[in-house]
C-alpha cells in the first residue's frame, strides 16, 4: 500500500473506529474488562499498550523478515514473537520504574498483563499475515492500540457512571461489562465502511 | 495447598464445574468471543485449547523442580507455545475449514490466560497426574462453555446447531448474534443467567445448613 | 436505610418522571397521528405492539427481580412508542415485540432502570434490529395516503421504494418532505408533526432548544459546505425525529450546557460523515448512539472546566 495522506487517514479511521480491536475484532478483551473501572487507570493502560504495540510491531517485523525467513524458521513465529513481547514488556516496566515512577505506581501491577494481552501478539501476527511493510506494520500497531485506548476509556467512563446503579446482583461485574461492551459495539457498527481504502 | 488433598477425579470435576474457566473464573474472554460464532467452532477451539492445556500442564509439572523461579514465566511460555505450534500445524493439516474459521485465534491460544494461569497456579505445584487431570478438566470445562455459547449464538444467528437446521424455513435469523456485538451481549447474558442460577443454588444450600 | 448516590440527572422521583413522560407522549401525538394516517392500520399495529411489549417486559422484569414495579411512570410507554415510530410500517409484528424487549430489558432494566441506562433504549434497540434484520429494517415504504393537497408523488399500497428519500432527496419537493409524502419509517416522514411536538416540548419546558437546533444546524452547515442542499438534507431521513425526540433524552446526554453543545455538534458531524461515506444510508441512529457513549467522558471534561478543579493526569 502506497503511503499517501489519504491512505494514512483512512487506515487510521479503519483501525481505530471501523475495525476497532475490541469492538469488532475481539482482541485484548481481558485487560479491557479487567482494567476499566477507573478512567485514569484505563487511560494509563491504553497508553502503555500503545507504546508496547508500536515497538513490538517494529521489532517483530525485523525478526521475521531478517531472521526467521532467511533461516527458513517461519514456523517459529508464535514462539519467537511471544518471547520478544515478554522481553519488551520487561524492558518497558524497567524503563517506567526509573523514568515515570508515578505512572509505574498506577500501572505496575497491570504491566505484566500486557504480555498476555492478545492484542499485542495478535497485531504482530496480523502484520505478517496481511503482508504489511515496516511502516504500515508500525502504524497498524499504533492505531490498533489507539483503538484499544479509545475502547477502554469509553468503557471506564460508562462503568464509573454506573457505579451507583442498582444492577441485578447476578449481572454485576463481568456480565454487565460484557453487555456494555456489546452495546458500545452496536454503536461502533455506525463506523462501518468509513475507513475503506 | 488445598489442591493436594483433592483426588484426581475431584481435580478433574473441579475444572468443569466449580472453577469452570469461562463461567466461574472468566478467563480466556477473547477466544470465547471469537470462537463461539457456531457450536462447531466452539468445539474446535475447545479441543485445541484442551490439547495445549493437557500437554503444557504435564510438561510443566514434570519440569517443576528444574525450572528456576526467576525464569519460570518465560519457560512456561516456551512450553505452551510449542504445544500451540503443534496444534496449529495439526489443525492446518487435518481440519483446514476450522483453521480458516478460527484464523488468528489459533496462535493466540498462547496468550489464553487460562493456560498460563493453570501452569502457574496448579501445574507448577502439583504432581503430574493431578496436573494432567487439572488440564483435562479445565479444557473440558472450557470446551463445554464454548459449545454452550456457540450453540446459542448459532441457533439465533443462523437457525442451526452444529450445522443442523432447528427452526423451519420461515425463521429469520438474528444476524447480530453472530456479529461482533452479539458475542459480547450473549456471553454477558449467559454468564449473568448462570450466576443467577448458582446464586439460587447457593442460597438454598445456605438455608439448609 | 441506605443512602443512594445518583450520578445521572435527578429525575428519579416518581411523580416528576411521570409528568415529564406524559409531556413527551403529548408531544408525540401529532407524529403518531400523522404516521397512522399516512401508513394506515399497519402502522397502528406496529405502534401498539411496540408499546405493549415495552410495558409488559418492564412489568415482568421488575416482578421477576422483585423490584418495585414502576410501569406507571410511563417511561416504558415512551420507549415503546419511539421505537415503534422508528420502524417501517410494513414491519412484521415480531419486530416491534423483540425491539421493545431489547430496549427495556437489555438497555434499561439490566442497568438499574430509568435514569441508569447509559444509551438511549429505543435507539439502541433500533440499531440492534437494523444489524440483525437489515432486509426488514432498511427497506422503506411509500405512505398509502397523501397528506395535503398537492402531490406528484405516487401513493398507494404498492408504491414500495427500496431506498430512503435520503438517497435522492432532490427527487422530492420540499412540500412533500415536510408533509411526509415520502418513503420512510412511521414517525420520521412527517416533519410538520415533529415540529409541532418540538414546539410543545419547548413551550412546557420538557426540553431546551440547544441540542436539536445545534444538531440540525451542524448537519445543514456541513451539507452546505460540501455543496449539498442544506434544507433537503435537514428534511430527509430520520434527522428531525432523532434530533427532537432522541438526542434530547436527559439520561443519555451531557449534564451541562457546554457538554450538550459538544454533544449536538458531534451528532451533527457524525450524521454528515456517515451519510456521505458510511455503509448505511442514514446515520442518525448511530451518530446519537456514538455520542451517548462519549457522554460520560464529555461530562468529566466539562465539569472539571466549569468548577475549575483542574486535575493533572500522569
Amino acid at each position: 500500500m502506497e503511503f499517501t495522506l489519504t491512505n494514512f487517514l483512512l487506515f487510521m479511521v479503519n483501525c481505530v473506529l471501523a475495525n476497532n480491536f475490541i469492538f469488532s475484532r475481539y482482541l485484548g478483551a481481558c485487560p479491557f474488562l479487567g482494567v476499566s473501572s477507573k478512567v485514569e487507570t484505563a487511560a494509563g493502560m491504553g497508553i502503555a499498550v500503545t507504546f508496547v504495540m508500536g515497538i513490538a510491531s517494529l521489532v517483530t517485523y525485523i525478526i521475521y523478515h531478517y531472521l526467521l525467513v532467511p533461516l527458513q524458521l517461519n514456523y517459529l513465529i508464535t514462539i519467537s514473537f511471544i518471547l520478544v513481547i515478554a522481553a519488551l514488556v520487561q524492558f518497558v516496566e524497567m524503563f517506567m520504574k526509573k523514568g515515570m515512577p508515578a505512572l509505574y505506581n498506577a500501572l505496575g501491577i497491570y504491566l505484566p498483563l500486557i504480555t498476555t494481552n492478545c492484542a499485542v501478539l495478535g497485531v504482530t501476527i496480523l502484520n505478517i499475515n496481511d503482508g504489511h511493510n515496516l511502516l504500515w506494520s508500525v502504524l497498524n500497531g499504533v492505531f490498533g492500540a489507539l483503538g484499544f485506548l479509545l475502547a477502554i476509556v469509553l468503557m471506564a467512563g460508562a462503568r464509573e457512571r454506573l457505579e451507583s446503579s442498582n444492577i441485578p446482583k447476578a449481572f454485576k461485574g463481568f456480565p454487565i461489562s460484557l453487555i456494555i461492551a456489546g452495546l458500545m459495539s452496536v454503536a461502533f457498527l455506525g463506523f462501518a465502511g468509513l475507513g475503506n481504502i | 495447598m488445598p489442591e493436594k488433598k483433592q483426588s484426581i477425579r475431584g481435580v478433574f470435576i473441579n475444572g468443569i464445574f466449580n472453577e469452570n474457566p469461562i463461567f466461574r473464573l472468566v478467563l480466556g474472554v477473547c477466544p470465547t468471543l471469537a470462537a463461539t460464532t457456531s457450536a462447531t467452532n466452539g468445539l474446535g477451539m475447545g479441543l485445541a485449547a484442551t490439547f495445549v492445556l493437557l500437554g503444557s500442564n504435564i510438561v510443566i509439572s514434570l519440569l517443576r523442580n528444574f525450572i528456576p523461579d526467576k525464569v519460570r514465566i518465560p519457560a512456561f511460555i516456551v512450553v505452551i507455545s510449542t504445544f500451540v505450534t503443534i496444534v496449529q500445524m495439526l489443525i492446518q493439516a487435518f481440519v483446514p475449514a476450522l483453521y480458516e474459521a478460527l484464523g488468528l485465534f489459533i496462535p493466540l491460544i498462547v496468550v489464553n490466560c487460562i493456560i498460563l494461569a493453570r501452569a502457574e497456579a496448579f501445574a507448577a505445584r502439583n504432581p503430574v497426574f493431578h496436573a494432567a487431570a487439572d488440564g483435562l478438566g479445565m479444557g473440558m470445562g472450557f470446551t463445554a462453555g464454548l459449545i454452550l455459547i456457540g450453540s446459542v449464538r448459532e441457533l439465533l444467528g443462523n437457525g442451526t446447531i452444529f450445522g443442523t437446521a432447528v427452526f423451519g424455513a420461515s425463521f429469520e435469523p438474528m444476524l447480530l448474534a453472530v456479529m461482533a456485538p452479539g458475542g459480547f451481549i450473549f456471553f454477558g447474558l449467559i454468564l449473568g443467567i448462570i450466576n443467577a442460577i448458582v446464586n439460587r443454588i447457593g442460597s438454598r444450600k445456605g438455608v439448609q445448613a | 436505610m441506605s443512602l443512594r448516590l445518583s450520578t445521572g440527572p435527578h429525575l428519579l422521583h416518581k411523580e416528576s418522571t411521570r409528568t415529564l413522560m406524559l409531556d413527551v407522549i403529548i408531544a408525540l401525538v401529532p407524529t403518531t397521528a400523522a404516521g397512522i394516517y399516512l401508513f394506515g392500520s399497519k402502522a397502528a399495529w406496529v405502534l401498539a405492539v411496540a408499546v405493549a411489549s415495552a410495558v409488559l417486559c418492564e412489568y415482568l422484569f421488575q416482578k421477576l427481580t422483585r423490584r418495585p414495579v414502576r410501569v406507571l411512570d410511563l417511561s416504558a410507554v415512551v420507549t415503546g412508542l419511539i421505537l415503534g415510530l422508528n420502524l417501517p410500517a410494513e414491519a412484521p409484528l415480531w419486530l416491534p415485540a423483540i425491539g421493545s424487549a431489547v430496549a427495556v430489558i437489555l438497555v434499561k432494566e439490566l442497568f438499574g432502570g430509568i435514569g441508569h441506562n447509559f444509551m438511549n433504549p429505543a435507539l439502541l434497540a433500533r440499531g440492534i434490529l437494523l444489524a440483525s434484520w437489515p432486509a426488514r429494517m432498511s427497506v422503506y415504504f411509500m405512505p398509502i395516503r397523501v397528506l395535503g393537497a398537492t402531490s406528484a408523488v405516487p401513493a398507494g399500497p404498492d408504491a414500495v421504494s427500496s431506498a430512503t428519500a435520503l438517497i435522492r432527496p432532490q427527487g422530492y419537493e420540499v412540500y412533500d418532505l415536510l408533509m411526509g409524502n415520502i418513503p420512510g419509517t412511521i414517525g420520521e416522514v412527517c416533519k410538520i408533526a415533529i415540529l409541532i411536538g418540538f414546539l410543545y416540548m419547548l413551550f412546557v419546558g420538557t426540553i431546551k432548544w440547544h441540542i436539536p437546533v445545534i444538531f440540525v444546524g451542524t448537519v445543514a452547515l456541513f451539507t452546505w459546505l460540501i455543496g449539498g442542499d442544506p434544507l433537503k438534507a435537514v428534511l430527509s431521513g430520520g434527522l428531525l425525529f432523532g434530533a427532537v425526540f432522541m438526542a434530547t433524552d436527559y439520561v443519555t446526554n451531557p449534564m451541562l450546557r457546554i457538554g450538550q453543545v459538544i454533544f449536538a455538534i458531534g451528532c451533527g458531524l457524525l450524521v454528515a460523515v456517515i451519510r456521505m461515506n458510511g455503509a448505511f444510508p442514514e446515520g442518525v441512529t448511530y451518530a446519537i448512539l456514538i455520542m451517548n457513549i462519549l457522554t460520560p467522558l464529555i461530562d468529566r471534561l466539562t465539569s472539571r472546566r466549569v468548577y475549575g478543579t483542574v486535575k493533572q493526569h500522569a
